[in-house]
């Protein structure tokens, strides 16, 4: 179903400095032996003696003052241990510390609501019981009473000055606006042959890890220590905000997260619960553990960054692009727990794949009362590149040209990589054309075409619908500095700890948790290639315990990152490891260290052929060091911190080199649509994918498909539906559908190779390329029903869309061929 | 009131504590702590619970500990033969079948239930087989290839006895 493709300016993975050469391959991951057997650990298989659970109570409402909370009733339930409010917590925990400047730095968030509500779902009191089902019981008795209050329901109105305020306390809805303003727009604007205005949307969903959000506390009220079991993903980066909000100092909180069942950026927005489970337990002197229910999860998990457009593209008439200029709305819901990073995080793909210079963007954050935005695969950038495809579309449709042709008149061209774009950002290479040919082919376009024809003769409706994507990774915390110049982030880093013991194994640790992508195989991986050793015996410590892995501010497992951050730091790590290893090695074989060769588990001069296995080095260094001069380094244990080559952005012109590596991918769908009922048929989807050198083939290709179908029903089957009362639609997977086996076609993947110039070992980051089938099936149903003259500006097409899109129509003139 | 369940679950008799109310799932987990089956949802849509009950595929959130009350329940746990992998977990592993591995277990308890009622499935019948069980990883690609690459594996090999018959 696969073949690895190489373009023409692609080179194979580099022949490793020693050993064995296991980057590159396709092995099976170590960490499928737990999970084929059931010997997984999540975070609800972790059981602590004495455990008490919670259960939460919700808000009903969107929008609504808390007159008063009676938890009486529910506090004399059986097995409760105690009831808290929002208002009890608040006494006993600071607000979160807020990424937005002035005023909506001033908003107030809590791990439960405190005087309002502000979408529903929210959690407004919490029961503590022996156990889930008790704690459940008792939820129920808490007996809340509501002012209830007109609810903001998108971000359009919710910025308009006479919108009701969700936050008082700033006056406004606004989290964040600002103006991006790249080349010379108005100048572009006088030269277009044509101007296209369009407003999209980009619709709310999130991609449903099929792990819930857990964690479980466990205060020593004797050291004055928290452990904090989490499968937050982003442990270390949310530590600050769960250190102050628990006033307890950083160093009195081990944080442990075992194997995580999925996140796709879900599971980063869960630190307001591992501050509540973390206070219950300080105040109970027992572990408390929460785990989420699905509904909680729909209603008050994560979802993706809802985004409207209104834009302007100018054009000239062969079909290049020459400016965009408009506004973007984000709708974040109710609290900005992560945002308003997203209203700078798509400048990391502000001009896409395309190589037009003109852009202006008046991007606005704005409060409403659905449920806080937040990380969710393709964060922030897939909104704006499904921007990008569409715009691509309406210009070949308005000039009659080839959707295909306009594309690649647009497109940076290989022989301009690497590719600085007008904000700053640099494209590491690739061949943009080469992939949507390839594309082509592999649909065979022109038969394809042919097969329309005939099926639109007998009122069948075919369509075929082609989308490109940047995925980036790696990504310059300094951007953030665009939209609050005082924030005290910026670069980015990773560190790895590679140490040998004294039997000579070996071990490796990093920072990032493992959710899925199989981090301990491309660690050993990585470590094996660079000490000549076999995969299986280097032993990767699963999971993250900040006791145990080193790590750094930026550590964590999103925005694609650990293939180039953790590959960085494992490389650095392992290299200089290798480097005391020779020197102790050649000291015993009374050699130099640059004949110390590492291969199948010894050190050997290539020059005398004698040699140690790494058992004889580990037991010298480590036990029986005085056969080594005094002065020789024999500490076997390295750290090592990666660290791109980032500056901080200018805040005033906004440019800066965002992200450090680029991979793209170009994806492919035919559909079938029914014009009756409005059903869209996947029939067919193929995806080309270049993220430059991979580490591990199987788990970059198990990553390109799992993202094709987040994308693929994201487009077709979810959505976070809120009605206009404020209430979501989509309480379950009965109403958000997730793509189950018989809803996807087996999606069908090619890799380029084009290594990066970037990223270390040539590698790229992988993963959240599936934003690209968003604006492939748009493309795709409207290419079904072109003979219906039908468009569409929204990124859901459910058969009720896309039925009263039809409503009234009739095929004209059958299409050209 | 709490009584007292016994069943036999991967061949061993077992017994435990449950609420009429309690899921079979969490007396599997918190009273057994045979913790390889998930949890993934609350209304039965996403199958991480599956597990064979008197060897049908069940989603043991939708039955009462106390039903299981005497009866055989197969769980992942039990799929391993003095120390190998059975076929389905092997070939899963093989064909990078899962990434995340929550939804693995009930992915491989399912593709059992399928394999033991029909040894050589197409792709369709895979497919159909696996729809109750969600997979937020894979795309479902990779399962479909492990499952038929079991199924092979398993024509070419008698099956180990299902641990209904071995107990
Ligand atoms: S837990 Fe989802 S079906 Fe049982
Ligand atoms: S492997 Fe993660 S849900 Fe299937």
């Amino acid at each position: 179903m696969s073949a690895a493709r190489t373009s023409p300016r692609s080179v194979a993975v580099p022949a490793p400095a020693e050993g064995t050469g296991w980057v590159g391959k396709s092995i099976p991951t170590k960490e499928s032996v737990r999970f084929t057997t059931g010997h997984g650990s999540y975070l609800d298989d972790v059981k602590l003696e004495g455990t008490a659970h919670i259960a939460l109570v919700h808000s009903p409402y969107a929008h609504a003052r808390i007159r008063s909370i009676d938890v009486k009733e529910a506090s004399a339930m059986p097995g409760v241990l105690a009831v808290y409010t929002g208002e009890d917590i608040r006494k006993l925990v600071d607000p979160f510390m807020q990424l937005a400047p002035p005023p909506a730095d001033k908003v107030l968030d809590y791990p439960l609501a405190v005087e309002k509500v502000r979408f529903v779902g929210e959690p407004v009191a919490v029961v503590v019981a022996r156990d889930r089902y008790l704690a459940a019981d008792a939820a129920e008795m808490v007996q809340v009473d509501y002012d209830v209050l007109p609810p903001v329901m998108d971000a359009e109105s919710a910025a308009s000055p006479s919108a009701p305020i969700l936050h008082e306390a700033i006056g406004t809805n606004r989290v964040w606006d600002g103006v991006y303003e790249y080349g010379d727009v108005d100048g572009a604007f006088a030269q277009a042959d044509l101007v296209i205005q369009e407003k999209f949307h980009y619709h709310r969903f999130n991609s449903a890890p099929l792990e819930l959000n857990a964690a479980l506390a466990s205060f020593d009220r004797r050291t004055g220590e928290l452990t904090l079991y989490t499968n937050n993903v982003m442990p270390m980066f949310c530590m600050p905000l769960v250190a102050s909000s628990l006033r307890l100092p950083s160093d009195r909180i081990r944080v442990i997260v075992p194997d995580v069942g999925g996140s796709f950026g879900n599971k980063i927005n869960s630190f307001p619960y591992m501050v509540l489970v973390s206070v219950l337990s300080m105040q109970l002197g027992r572990p408390v553990k929460w785990t989420e229910l699905r509904s909680e999860f729909l209603a008050a998990g994560t979802h993706g960054n809802e985004r409207t457009f209104q834009i302007e593209a100018a054009v000239r008439k062969d079909g290049t692009l020459l400016g965009l200029r408009g506004e973007a709305f984000d709708d974040t819901g109710a609290y900005a727990r992560y945002e308003p990073a997203g209203a700078v995080i798509w400048a990391q793909v502000a001009f896409s794949m395309y190589r037009h210079k003109n852009l202006r963007l008046h991007f606005h954050s704005v409060f409403t009362n659905k449920c806080p935005v937040g990380p969710n695969r393709g964060y922030s950038r897939a909104q704006h590149l499904f921007l990008y495809e569409r715009i691509m579309d309406r210009i070949a449709d308005r000039l009659g040209l080839d959707r295909g042709e306009v594309r690649e008149r647009n497109f940076v061209r290989a022989d301009e990589m690497p590719y600085q774009a007008p904000n700053g950002t640099v494209l590491d290479g690739g061949d943009y054309a080469r992939a949507l040919h390839r594309v082509q082919e592999m649909l065979d376009l022109p038969s394809l075409r042919a097969q329309q024809k005939a099926l639109r003769a007998r009122g069948r409706y075919l369509g075929v619908g082609i989308a490109a994507a940047l995925d980036s990774a790696g990504n310059n915390f300094a951007q953030v500095r665009v939209i609050n110049p005082h924030l005290p982030f910026s670069g980015n880093s990773e560190s790895a700890r590679v140490w040998m013991d004294m039997m000579g194994r070996v071990h490796v640790a990093m920072g990032p948790t493992n959710q899925g992508q199989g981090h301990e195989t491309m660690a050993s991986q990585i470590v094996a290639h660079e000490l000549g050793l076999n995969p299986e015996d280097v032993h990767a410590l699963p999971g993250f315990d900040s006791h145990s892995h080193p790590y750094t501010g930026h550590s964590g497992a999103y925005a694609s990152r650990t293939a180039v951050m953790g590959g960085g730091a494992l490389l650095g790590a392992a290299r200089e490891l290798r480097r005391r290893i020779q020197v102790i090695a050649a000291h015993l074989l009374k050699t130099a260290p640059e004949d110390i060769l590492l291969e199948k588990g010894e050190a050997r001069s290539r020059r005398t052929g004698n040699a140690l296995p790494l058992s004889v080095i580990g037991g010298v260094a480590l036990g029986n060091s005085l056969e080594l001069p005094l002065d020789m380094d024999t500490n076997l244990s390295v750290t090592y911190v990666y660290r791109p080559p980032f500056r901080i952005p200018s805040h005033v012109d906004k440019k800066g080199n965002f992200t450090l590596t680029y991979s793209y991918q170009v994806h492919g769908a035919v559909v079938e649509v029914d014009p009756e009922t409005g059903k869209v048929h996947l029939r067919r989807y193929v995806a080309v994918d270049d993220c430059g050198n991979m580490i591990n083939p199987a788990i970059v290709e198990g990553q390109v498909i799992g993202a094709a179908v987040h994308g693929i029903e994201a487009a077709l089957l979810c959505e976070a539906k809120y009605g206009a009362d404020g209430q979501l639609l989509a309480s379950s997977f009965t109403d958000y559908l997730c793509a189950t086996s018989l809803d996807v076609p087996p999606v069908e993947v090619e890799h380029f190779i084009t290594p990066s110039t970037a990223g270390p070992m040539g590698v790229r980051g992988v993963g959240e390329g599936g934003g690209t089938a968003l604006p492939a099936l748009a493309a795709a149903v409207e290419d079904a029903l072109s003979p219906f003259g039908v468009t569409f500006q929204d990124s859901h097409l459910t058969p009720e869309r896309i039925q009263s899109a039809m409503r009234g129509r009739a095929p004209t003139v059958p299409s050209p061929p | 009131m709490k009584r007292k369940v016994s069943l036999r679950v991967n061949g061993e008799e077992r017994e435990g504590w449950a609420e009429d109310r309690m899921l079979l799932v969490h007396f599997l987990r918190d009273e057994l702590n045979l913790t390889g089956t998930h949890i993934g949802c609350d209304t039965g849509h996403c199958g991480a619970c599956t597990v064979l009950l008197d060897g049908k595929s069940v989603k043991s959130c939708m039955v009462l500990a106390v039903q299981a009350q005497g009866r055989k329940v197969e769980t992942i746990e039990g799929l391993e033969r003095e120390g190998k992998l059975h076929p389905l977990q092997e070939a899963f592993r093989e064909h990078h079948g899962l990434q995340c591995g929550y939804c693995t277990p009930g992915m491989i308890l399912s593709s059992l239930y399928l394999l033991r009622h029909n040894p050589s499935p197409s792709e369709e019948e895979i497919r159909r087989a696996i729809s109750g069980n969600l997979c937020r990883c894979t795309g479902y690609v990779n399962i479909v290839k492990a499952v038929r690459a079991a199924s092979e594996r398993m024509a070419t090999r008698v099956e180990a006895p299902s641990t209904e018959e071995t107990g």
